[in-house]
């Protein structure tokens, strides 16, 4: 099987590294070789971070480049639009609508591009675009938006539903497993 | 899926590879891309772990562990690797008596780094061993390997990670503890380093090299994979994988493990193979440089470049191939450049010293963002601990209108690190320099290690405590001061008193890091937009808690932690919190 690659995008301490663990021991425990690549230091601190997953018979770079993304999921609406570049043709981009400033929109130096959701769009990219605080928040708490994401990305695969539970019980802490499934079940419904 | 076989981080197969090789001793200073060693290797009871004040510390403490029979480890980034160099360079000299192996963790791309230097210069320099792994299989492999080089060869022992090694998970299998213990004998010819004896010491370790030269020709480290006669390209480390991405099994391939010594006869005969020859290494053309030594032509550095991390869409390029088709936005995306954390207690600080217009002489952390907009209110930063030592210089050439108005800020964990002699070299030579130490009670940047002042060790124990300001009053400060930086006129009264005095100061800083989890927060603030003019005033510290909406203030309450800073900048009494009201 030719390497299928997976973007986590978002702005740093939204909780990336925790959706990259989990699609690791899900697709390595598929039969797949696995590589993920991850940001520690210094970017972590509120910039644009990026996680790559990469899985098939033989992985050999851990890093995806401009146009090899088959899917790119992103926290956050301009991490959407900045990473758009690295989608494959004909790949999907799964997006969090939140929209959180960056500095130079904080200070007043540029403004947040409007409309992105639709722009994306007109670029003939597929963009699954929806709302995964609210539903993050109704699971319990925003924190859980990974997991949403999480379950609307699940929707394009063929893995029993199970096997991703599975993973989710494996990667997070046992007083957060009810949230998270809960969080799991509602981005996987709202795909749908 | 077997039981030993699982998805690992570069630096936790490293950690792993300890635990199998039966190290029994790390000693470290944390350090991006290298801090995920010593972290990991913290949880194996049977490894002795500990965070050293700085690297050079820590590779002396690792050498004195080989030196006793128990083998040993100590990692740092390359940077970290500058700091400890001075013991390295006569540690190849000496020998070790059990194994000594030292991690390196270079940051092409400068993901978290000053400079993106190549380790590999060190190997050549100090004439060790150095092994390069390519994923985290071999970063398990070659760290066990480097036990029994290290041991059979009596010499340290590099492995050199970079930040795509390090920080990618890829499929490892582990195996069992080895347990390693040889005997102390004294040894004065062999271990004290005079000229007499270390006169005798050098031609043993130019005999080591010879007998490593040979082993690199066959050894499990290097490998040719034959796959036609067209196109031939050394390589090693990551861009293996890369060429491995963008080639498969169409060009032939000499993948070195071994970085120095380098092969001859091996590069020769396989040079000799193939039409085209060429080197994709990151950084420094190293191997380049010996091939060309060999009277071989390659080609390399020509087409690929000297900065920066690779990909396997940069070696695609380099060779002639198309970029991959993908999609564009006509729309200018704004940057987003990593900023202080919400209720971060440098803000403040970094707030009053652009206030008062001040020069500021930076330092290595978090705090280094206080040069970014809106701010902007750093001019220099340079290496670790290197704030105090230029303020000096600064200040003794520019007399009373510098000393009136230039500080240096440094981190408490970075001024333990190479602050204090900066500050000794202050009393002494006696220039009226204050130093503004930013003590947030933790190693921030990269992820909250302990450090000497904290009170606590690397298992989160409580440990040894050095007192800041006792022992700048014992480097010879008398004035030291310290401040709270979440109260802004406090600040100011005190910087300006210091910066006018004629006498060498010292401020601390002091306000836990707003992320550490015993931190307690105040409840959020909010904006009462009737008083609300829309004055921006609150937005000129740069929090990512704050935005303008609508002509007026808004406050992200899942991000502000009530720190209070803004609250202090608004004339109008508009920002506050809830009860306020």
């Amino acid at each position: 099987m030719e390497t299928k690659n997976i973007m986590i995008v978002g702005v740093g301490g939204q909780g990336s590294l925790l959706a990259s663990k989990l699609l690791g021991h899900l697709l390595l425990s598929q039969g797949y070789d696995v590589k993920v690549s991850e940001v520690h230091g210094m970017s972590q601190r509120g910039g644009s971070v990026v996680t790559y997953v990469r899985y098939g018979d033989r992985v050999f770079s851990p890093v995806i480049d401009r146009g090899e993304a088959d899917y790119i999921v992103s926290f956050e609406l301009l991490e959407a639009a900045r990473w758009l570049p690295w989608l494959k043709k004909d790949g999907i981009i799964v997006t969090n609508t939140q929209q959180i400033d960056p500095m130079p929109v904080i200070t007043g130096a540029m403004d947040y591009p409007a409309e992105l959701a639709e722009k994306l769009g007109a670029t003939g990219a597929r963009i699954d675009a929806f709302d995964c605080l609210s539903l993050a928040e109704q699971a319990g708490s925003v924190k859980a938006v990974n997991i949403v994401l999480l379950g609307r990305l699940s929707g394009y695969f063929d893995i029993p539903e199970e096997k991703w539970m599975a993973s989710l019980k494996a990667n997070v802490p046992p007083k957060f497993l009810e949230l998270n499934e809960r969080a799991f079940h509602m981005g996987r419904k709202a795909g749908q | 899926m077997e039981e030993n076989r699982q998805l690992m981080l570069g630096n936790k197969a490293v950690a792993r590879g300890l635990y199998e090789a039966g190290v029994c001793f790390v000693s470290s200073y944390p350090g991006t891309p290298s801090t995920e060693i010593t972290e990991e290797a913290v949880k194996y009871d049977e490894i002795y772990c500990e965070w050293a004040p700085n690297e050079k510390a820590a590779m002396e403490a690792a050498f004195g562990a080989a030196l006793s029979g128990r083998r040993s480890f100590c990692a740092q980034k390359h940077v970290g690797l500058n700091v400890a160099a001075d013991p390295l360079f006569t540690m190849s000299y000496t020998g070790v008596n059990a194994g000594l192996v030292i991690g390196v963790a270079d940051d092409a791309g400068m993901h978290s780094s000053q400079n993106e230097q190549d380790s590999r210069h060190y190997a050549i320099a100090a004439k060790v061993p150095l092994l390069e792994p390519s994923d985290s299989e071999e970063a398990l492999e070659f760290t066990k390997k480097a036990y029994e080089l290290s041991e059979e060869y009596d010499t340290p022992v590099i492995i050199k990670m970079c930040t795509r090694v390090s920080h990618s998970q890829s499929v490892v299998t582990t195996g069992p503890r080895e347990e390693v213990d040889k005997p102390y004998e004294k040894n004065i010819a062999k271990y004290v380093m005079m000229p007499g004896n270390a006169k005798k010491r050098h031609p043993i370790v130019e005999e080591r090299t010879r007998r490593l030269k040979e082993l690199s020709e066959d050894c499990e480290f290097n490998r040719v994979e034959y796959s036609g006669t067209d196109i031939g390209i050394i390589t090693s480390s990551t861009s293996y994988q890369y060429i491995k991405e963008v080639f498969g099994d169409s060009v032939s391939v000499l993948k070195l493990g071994l970085l120095y010594p380098l092969p001859d006869r091996l590069i020769r005969e396989f040079a000799g193979r193939v039409k085209e020859l060429y080197v994709v290494e990151e950084l420094d053309p190293i191997i380049e440089e010996h091939v060309k030594s060999l009277g071989i032509k390659v080609s390399g550095k020509d087409i690929l470049p000297l900065t920066d991390e690779f990909s396997q869409g940069l070696i695609a390029k380099a060779f002639g191939k198309g970029e991959k088709e993908s999609y564009a936005l006509s729309e200018e995306i704004p940057a987003r450049p990593p900023v202080m954390c919400a209720g971060c207690p440098h803000r403040g600080l970094f707030f009053v010293l652009k206030k008062l217009g001040c020069t500021v002489l930076g330092d290595i952390g978090c705090y280094t963002l206080g040069a970014v907009p809106p701010l902007s209110a750093m001019e220099m930063t340079l290496c670790m601990g290197a704030s105090i030592g230029a303020l000096h210089g600064f200040n003794k050439m520019r007399g009373e209108e510098s000393c009136n108005k230039t500080v240096a800020v440094i981190g408490d964990s970075t001024f333990m690190h190479s602050g204090m002699t900066g500050l000794a070299n202050v009393a002494y030579n006696e220039s009226d320099s204050t130093v503004i130490i930013l003590d947030n009670s933790i190693t921030g940047m990269t992820g909250h290690q302990q450090n000497p002042t904290t009170g606590y060790n690397i298992k989160g124990d409580p440990a040894g405590k050095i007192d800041l300001s006792a022992l700048c009053h014992a480097l010879g400060i008398e004035r030291v001061r310290v401040v709270d930086p979440y109260e802004l006129d406090e600040c100011e009264q005190v910087i300006k008193e210091e910066l006018s005095v004629k006498a060498p100061s010292v401020i601390i800083s002091r306000r836990p890091c707003a992320l550490l989890k015993y931190v307690k927060h105040n409840p959020p603030l909010c904006v009462n937009s009737d008083k609300c003019v829309g004055c921006r005033s609150c937005m000129r510290i740069g929090c990512p808690a704050i935005s303008f909406k609508n002509g007026k203030a808004v406050i992200d309450t899942t991000l502000c932690v009530g720190c209070g800073v803004c609250e202090q900048l608004c004339r109008f009494g508009a920002l506050g919190s809830k009860e306020a009201e």
